[in-house]
């Protein structure tokens, strides 16, 4: 029995139209402005590819986009690995404290980027300096100070939230992979380090195209933590491109402009995500 | 041997609890200074409070305006949510329900617009709100529904695919429409996505911060993390006063977490999974 047309196109008419009213004509018309001069009000000038032109000469902007990707590469690592070393811990053999242990390790993602950026700059400004008086260590000292301690506290903050996330994809594949694989390897021999390098590493392939796709897209598209935790200071040193392209949006108000940057900013993040989907994919068929 | 597994899983357990520990540190310090004075903090940030202090909590709670913003967060998290559920389970059972060139045109629609990220529509999604002047809440719930339902589709998606057919066509000769169809027999057997669909937009409407400040943000309408935000600008370096407030703004989403911890991690998994 076929749905009739009119049901059809009733089911569907609330999302399409909130999908063309948000993404769609916002797309288009996203492109159009990033041609010209735009004030948020009316469309100045048509400049054809002049802010295509400025961007790429424009040290700041270029800046925050090798920022971004540095710091997209620290994260995605450290998070993958520590992700994963969890999701292999928390599916030992321990009771109720598997779900005691998994619910502790999650907590961070449940908080907003805002609340942990505030929390680690306390953390990072106040209880580090405890932390260097208590040890007579200098590493604690003057966190967030510089660009390279403002690098890595945005990436300890953002590994410290997503980790938790991705463990929990980690470990719906770990409980995927059958027990009698595991004891048969077991009764052959293999030791713990064999059973993860020639069993576990080879079946998470599938696991692994999805946590580095969704950590590094997020990792990308990292504002509020950015915001909160560093403001982009000192000096501009830790903007990331998301926050660059904000501050030109709607600080200096040169929507044009800055659109031609989130269009250069959506194809970077197309880009990559489409690479890392095909290596990843190849790997898994590859095994 | 036995000895030896039992031996191993306490290891384990305490291995565990000291991870858990220093996973949970930063709350802790939170916590145990904001109970702290003003003064205090500055000379022993790491101890316990030598003598506790109530007084930050009233005063937070106030600055941050807590019953307003906690109900603002909540109305608009609710009803998105209540929004995103229902639109895009019809959608999708409308894609399930018909195949052919159309519905795999929409799909794909779905598809791509799930890879554009926000940045790179914001400011003309703005401009176009404003112009039609739904910078307000409604508004704001229909950018959710918008950005969020490409995800949602392709979850209600893959578990209609499991319901069969016969099952709609069996309550229609029975003299139902399709719209009771999809009411009282479809919905109700899609509760597991539907979990998954709450938990996973939940976390992001409760926290989202960045669209809100652009299409709320007037007085009366700010939610808990603009609130924060604001309250962080004008008490800056009062960690006293801000610490209960971080404090205050995350007790709702851990008793909620305690309570549905198992849904939530489902959900969770669900989602990043299927």
């Amino acid at each position: 029995m076929k749905m009739r047309n009119s049901t059809y196109w009733i089911f569907l008419a609330p999302c399409l139209l909130a999908l063309a009213m948000v993404l769609i004509l916002p797309f288009f018309q996203g492109v159009y402005y990033s041609f010209t001069e735009y004030n948020g009000f009316e469309v100045t000038e048509f400049v054809g590819l002049d802010n295509y032109i400025k961007l790429f000469q424009d040290d700041q902007f270029l800046y925050s986009l090798l920022f971004t990707g540095g710091f997209s590469v620290a994260s995605v690592i450290g998070i993958n690995i520590i992700g994963l070393l969890l999701a292999l811990f928390v599916t030992q053999k321990m009771g109720k404290f598997n779900t005691v242990f998994r619910t502790i390790f999650f907590m961070p993602n449940l908080i907003g980027g805002i609340i942990l950026g505030f929390i680690w700059q306390f953390i990072f400004l106040k209880a580090f300096e405890g932390i260097a008086d208590l040890t007579g260590l200098d590493f604690f000292k003057g966190w967030l100070a510089d660009t390279e301690t403002g690098f890595w506290g945005l990436v300890i903050l953002f590994i410290w939230q997503m980790s938790g996330y991705i463990m929990i994809i980690y470990i719906s594949f770990l409980n995927n992979i059958p027990d009698e694989l595991i004891e048969a390897s077991t009764i052959d021999g293999a030791n713990v380090w064999q059973r993860f390098w020639k069993i576990k590493f080879p079946l998470l392939a599938p696991a692994f195209t999805v946590s580095l796709f969704l950590s590094l897209s997020n990792a990308f598209k990292v504002y509020d933590q950015n915001m909160a935790l560093t403001a982009g200071g000192p000096f501009s040193s830790t903007q990331m491109a998301t926050m660059n392209i904000y501050d030109s949006a709607f600080k200096v108000q040169e929507m044009g402009y800055a659109q031609a940057k989130a269009i250069i900013f959506l194809l970077i993040i197309t880009v990559i995500s489409v690479i890392q989907l095909y290596m990843t994919r190849k790997r898994e068929t590859d095994l | 041997m036995i000895a030896q597994n039992k031996a191993k899983t306490y290891g384990f357990i305490l291995l565990g609890l000291v991870l858990s520990i220093f996973w949970f540190y930063p709350f802790y310090l939170v916590i145990v200074n904001s109970f702290k004075t003003k003064s205090e903090i500055f000379v022993n940030t790491l101890g316990f409070p030598t003598k506790a202090t109530f007084e930050n909590y009233p005063e937070a709670f106030a600055a941050l305006e807590f019953i307003q913003s906690f109900f603002n967060s909540l109305v608009i998290t609710t009803l998105s949510i209540v929004l995103i559920c229902i639109c895009t389970s019809m959608a999708a059972y409308a894609l399930s329900r018909r195949k052919g060139k159309m519905s795999s045109a929409i799909y794909f629609i779905f598809a791509i617009c799930m890879l554009i990220p926000f940045q790179s529509i914001m400011i003309p999604l703005i401009s176009i709100f404003g112009a039609i002047d739904m910078l307000n809440r409604a508004g704001l719930m229909v950018m959710y529904l918008g950005l969020g339902s490409s995800l949602a589709v392709f979850l209600y998606f893959g578990a209609l695919r499991g319901i069969p057919q016969a099952l709609d066509e069996a309550a229609i000769i029975d003299g139902c429409n399709r719209f009771q169809v999809y009411r009282y027999i479809i919905l109700p057997m899609l509760k597991p996505t539907t979990v998954t669909v709450i938990v996973l937009n939940a976390i992001w409407f409760w926290n989202d911060y960045l669209l809100p400040s652009l299409v709320i943000n007037k007085d009366g309408m700010y939610t808990i993390p603009l609130k924060m935000f604001y309250f962080f600008g004008e008490y800056s370096k009062q960690w006293h006063l801000a610490l209960a407030a971080l404090v205050i703004a995350i007790i709702p989403i851990i008793v909620v977490y305690m309570f549905l911890q198992k849904y939530i991690i489902k959900g969770i998994s669900d989602g990043a999974v299927k």
